[in-house]
């Protein structure tokens, strides 16, 4: 039955929103979302780290209430838990002092299963997904790769007619994830699962064009949304075949691709008309990594979807990267590929104190570090308190995002040297007086 | 070093604030509560006499026997009542607001002066001797409950997220959630807190078995109040023979009870990795092997299949997501206007109690609080000064470990009011004799909590950091001065509050003691609230108690919770 999508709709999403309010301020993490799943199909939310995905899913199985709309399971209303979908965890969240049998055993407990069915039961499951023989072990006795073989077997037990999957392969080693992603799709095609359909959130372009039916690709600020592309290639997929790379390429075009004009790209300043673009959260030394590393590549560009092998860090690292390159005019994307500007190659072959020179010119075009700036010369001492400038941030951003960027700035400003920072009295001061800052008011 | 689970620390966000409207009317509570027992204890009988303890040897198993049924009455009853008030304070925001402040102020009532409420409440209704028993029942509960409802209501709090959306989606309802999630994160934490309940229980077993309330006279049969009428008499033969029962009783309880449960409960442990060195019982290795084990394992695996399937019929899942902008419960706010008359009515009461109360005895009362105070910084600061360079070494060196914990932890475990009649024989000819005496006992009740503290702050230390300073070539006081010393102050602070609590509870017994057939009291509040105990003045009991509660709150607010704070936000390793 899997293959085959059917005309059936399963789960319905309607306008659905996700709304949090911190003080005056509210921050849309999901925005009018319409979603339709059908039996049969295996679909697969794409976005970069805070487009709300993950938030989707836990309204979607019913572990959050959303602030509007509406979930439909087979027509009807959710008014809680959804009894019919379970989760695979990104962090298994196995129990850990109950071994691979008990872990799966409980979840058929909870339904009140009578023991002789529920023991042949977990163990068929345990012996399917490979696990024959570790049935009395602990998670902590086990790999990555085992102890989520541990949370499927748990995930399935249950007989679920919708599984999630919340990023599962993200937390194992590459050789783990494919293997695991490889009997997945055998069970799956093969109808030897009562599942109806799968539901997968992930940020791993390639996984997805591996495995689902359909993608749905999200944005964030608000999360949303923004494009939808069916994969109609036949499993197993070939990840080498020209078809598969120009998909991938298809999808990466829609979730970096879009190039926007400068006051976009920038964004305003807080108070300001318009959106206050966040900085990525990411160290200066990572950054500069990156472009010494494209400075050495033919052409000095790469495919941004192999940059995470080649580095061996994880994908939402290499998002974050790129974003802060593109923003600080470093380099550009074009294409699913990420290159390097003149300035970036500069920035790759200089000095430790060009570096900084470099970086700080770009740094006070940004118009949050502008405002910052500007914020602090008219105040006394040139200085202020870290939870003055929050407050000020927090018209913009939610709490815990206006200390992050609080954070961001304070470290490119540090680094730049426009910007010191006394921890023992939390005050930030300016450094050196900013060419002629142009008012922010 | 898992005593350092105790929890008498709150978690850091409640020490975030300081104070709230919250604890004016949770001291307002109490205050009212105390007076409801004072006003009880005007009409209990005027004269009672209790049974005779008989110093025969012979009759100290029986006795030990007694004591210990009290403590275990009074265990499950701090167990109930951590795992009800834990669970309400961590799953309602509205009842957390006034629980955690609530237990918090508790902690800091000495175990007298709940006495008139509870004895006298009681024996008011109840017979003489069913009520002299529930009351001491009752006081030894006073000193073991508090620290176990902090540790399981911690635990509540910090149960992973994953792990509560993974009982969520896979419909474990309220019970299963309990055995198979709740208990299990808890369980360490549970144990190690029982430890110390015991050992409190242990300390002020003797005030809990033997009391005199003006000419109402209370004694149970037991090993407290064997020790305590053998002070009284002087008499040391007795004394001895009662602290070698008492010892084996502790030893005992380690050996057979707690190390087992601490050798089980390792499988409840969080991480994902192996432990170096988990916690080994030989007794535990001995029964869990037996045929009789395996025997009643199956057994009992057929009752909890059976009783799990009824509990699961019992209590469905609450799927359903709550509403938004609750329902107004009208059994709630009954329940709310109640509680609010009677804080207001008894608070009223009270405060026309207390100004029946001299301006004299409320100067005796200041010069008695301060005097405690010096006390208690004293016995703080002798602790700090031997615990630090000797838990250092502990925690830095394993072949002193290996010598000096087994020392350390058999000696921890000797209540320190049953060798302090000991103690008065030698103190007591000297000038100040008992006030050395009392700060002695104060540091001998609180010490160990620095001590076990600093141990596991010194074995945190990292590794590469030792080399660094090494390398540097530092010298041996810039060494402590720039790596022990900051190393361990928060954990020096988190031992520092327990051990400051739990001396200012201690005065109670340290200042006013029967010895040889006299009555010896030093200047303190502690003092003075025994004295009002044993003279029924309840107006300067009620006077007296609230001052100490008011003083433990203000320094540990003023003082401890910003040093907690500092100790947190720049010192914390991690």
């Amino acid at each position: 039955m899997a293959t085959n999508t059917s005309t059936t709709p399963l789960l319905k999403l309607r306008h659905v929103q996700q709304i949090y309010t911190s003080g005056q301020r509210r921050f849309t993490a999901v925005q009018d979302v319409n979603l339709t799943i059908f039996e049969g199909e295996f679909v697969a939310l794409l976005g970069p780290s805070g487009c709300g995905k993950s938030t989707l899913l836990r309204i979607i199985t019913g572990l959050q209430k959303p602030s509007e709309g509406t979930v439909l399971y087979r027509d009807q209303p959710l008014r809680g838990v959804n009894p019919h979908a379970t989760i695979v965890f990104q962090t298994f969240a196995l129990f850990p002092w109950l071994s691979v049998f008990e872990n799966v055993d409980l979840a058929l407990k909870a339904r009140d299963i009578p023991a002789e069915i529920r023991t042949p039961r977990a163990l068929d499951l345990i012996d399917r997904v490979g696990l024959d023989g570790f049935e009395t072990a602990y998670p902590r006795e086990l790999s990555g790769g085992m102890r989520q073989k541990v949370g499927f077997a748990r995930a399935m037990a249950v007989e679920p007619e919708l599984l999630c999957l919340d990023e599962p392969f993200s937390a194992l080693d590459v050789l783990s994830a494919e293997s695991l992603r490889g009997e997945l799709m055998e069970l799956w095609t093969s109808g030897s699962i009562p599942t109806k359909a799968i539901l997968m959130v992930s940020h791993n372009i390639e996984e997805a064009v591996f495995m689902a039916d359909r993608i749905v690709v999200m944005d964030k600020e608000p999360g949303r949304i923004i494009a939808e592309v069916k994969v109609e290639l036949p499993h197993p997929r070939q990840r080498k075949s020209d078809e598969f790379q120009r998909v991938v390429d298809e999808v990466y075009a829609m979730l970096a691709g879009q190039t926007e004009s400068e006051a976009v790209e920038l964004g305003s300043a807080p108070g300001e008309q318009g959106h206050t673009r966040a900085l990525p959260k990411i160290a200066i030394s990572d950054l500069a990594g990156l472009l010494e590393y494209l400075a050495e590549l033919p052409n000095d560009r790469q495919d941004i979807y192999r940059l995470p092998e080649e580095l061996n860090v994880d994908p939402n690292h290499i998002f974050s990267l790129t974003e802060a390159a593109e923003i600080l005019g470093f380099a550009y994307v074009e294409k699913g590929d990420i290159i390097l500007t003149s300035l970036g190659e500069t920035f790759a072959e200089a000095s430790i104190q060009a570096r900084k020179e470099i970086f700080a010119t770009r740094i006070r075009r940004l118009p949050l570090f502008r405002w910052l700036a500007t914020l602090l010369s008219h105040s006394e001492n040139r200085a202020l308190d870290w939870d003055v400038i929050q407050t000020a941030l927090e018209l913009e951003f939610p709490r815990e995002e206006a200390e992050k960027q609080l954070d961001t700035l304070i470290n490119w400003g540090r680094y730049a040297e426009l910007l010191s920072y006394n921890d023992d009295r939390e005050l930030v001061y300016l450094e050196t007086p900013l060419p002629a800052p142009q008012s922010v008011r | 070093m898992g005593l350092l689970q105790n929890t008498a620390v709150p978690p850091r966000d409640r020490l975030e604030r300081s104070f709230t409207a919250g604890d004016f009317i949770v001291i307002l509570f109490i205050v009212a509560l105390l007076y409801v027992g004072a006003r009880l204890a005007f009409n209990a009988p005027a004269f009672i006499e209790g049974p005779q303890i008989s110093l025969e040897p012979a009759t100290l198993p029986w006795y030990t026997l007694l004591s210990v049924g009290r403590m275990l009455a009074a265990y499950f009853l701090s167990l109930l009542f951590t795992l009800t008030y834990g669970r309400m304070a961590a799953y309602n925001r509205r009842a957390e607001a006034i629980l955690m402040p609530l237990l918090d102020i508790l902690q800091s009532v000495p175990i007298l002066s709940f006495l008139p409420i509870v004895l006298l409440g009681l024996s008011a209704f109840l017979p003489q001797r069913i009520a002299a028993e529930l009351a001491s029942i009752v006081l030894i509960f006073t000193s073991q409950a508090w620290n176990m409802t902090f540790g399981w209501y911690q635990s509540l709090t910090t149960i992973p997220k994953e792990l509560r959306e993974a009982s969520a989606i896979f419909r474990l309802n309220a019970w299963l959630r309990f055995k198979r999630l709740e208990l299990p994160f808890a369980m360490i934490g549970l144990i190690w807190n029982s430890i110390m309940s015991w050992a409190g229980g242990w300390f002020f077993l003797m005030a809990a078995e033997i009391f005199t309330v003006g000419s109402k006279d209370f004694r149970l049969p037991g090993l407290g109040a064997y020790l305590q009428e053998a002070a009284n008499q002087g008499d040391f033969r007795a004394i001895a023979f009662g602290l070698a029962a008492l010892i084996t009783t502790i030893v005992a309880l380690d050996q057979f009870v707690w190390r087992p449960l601490l050798a089980w409960a390792d499988r409840f442990k969080v991480e994902m990795v192996e432990s170096d060195e988990p916690p080994t019982s030989w007794f535990y290795d001995l029964i869990h092997a037996s045929r009789l084990f395996l025997w009643a394992g199956s057994l009992f695996a057929q009752a909890n299949e059976k009783f799990d399937h009824w509990m699961i019929r019992r209590a469905p899942i609450q799927a359903d997501w709550k509403e938004n902008g609750s329902k107004l419960n009208w059994k709630l706010v009954a329940f709310y206007v109640l509680i609010g008359i009677f804080i207001l009515y008894g608070g009223y009461r009270a405060v026309e109690m207390l100004f029946s109360v001299p301006w004299l005895l409320w100067g005796q009362i200041g010069v008695g609080v301060l005097a405690t105070f010096l006390r208690v910084s004293v016995s703080l600061i002798i602790a700090l000064l031997w615990t630090i360079p000797v838990g250092v070494a502990i925690g830095t060196n394993r072949r002193v470990a290996a010598v000096l914990q087994p020392i350390v932890q058999v000696t921890a475990s000797v209540p320190a009011t049953a060798i302090f009649p000991v103690l008065l024989f030698f103190f007591i000819n000297m000038t100040g004799g008992l006030n050395i005496a009392a700060i002695f006992l104060m540091l001998m009740g609180t010490q160990w909590y620095l001590l076990f503290n600093v141990i596991a702050g010194a074995s945190a230390i990292p590794q590469d950091l030792k080399y660094t300073s090494a390398l540097l070539g530092l010298s041996r006081w810039e060494r402590w001065r720039t790596l022990i010393l900051p190393a361990l102050f928060p954990y020096i602070i988190t031992g520092a509050i327990t051990a400051s609590g739990g001396a200012w509870n201690a005065s109670i017994v340290a200042e006013y003691v029967h010895f040889g057939g006299q009555t010896l009291f030093a200047t303190g509040i502690g003092s003075l609230i025994s004295q009002a105990t044993a003279n029924g003045n309840y107006p300067l009991l009620l006077a007296s108690t609230l001052s100490m509660i008011v003083a433990v709150v203000l320094v540990n607010r003023l003082f401890w919770r910003r040093l907690y704070k500092t100790a947190e936000e720049k010192y914390r390793m991690e």
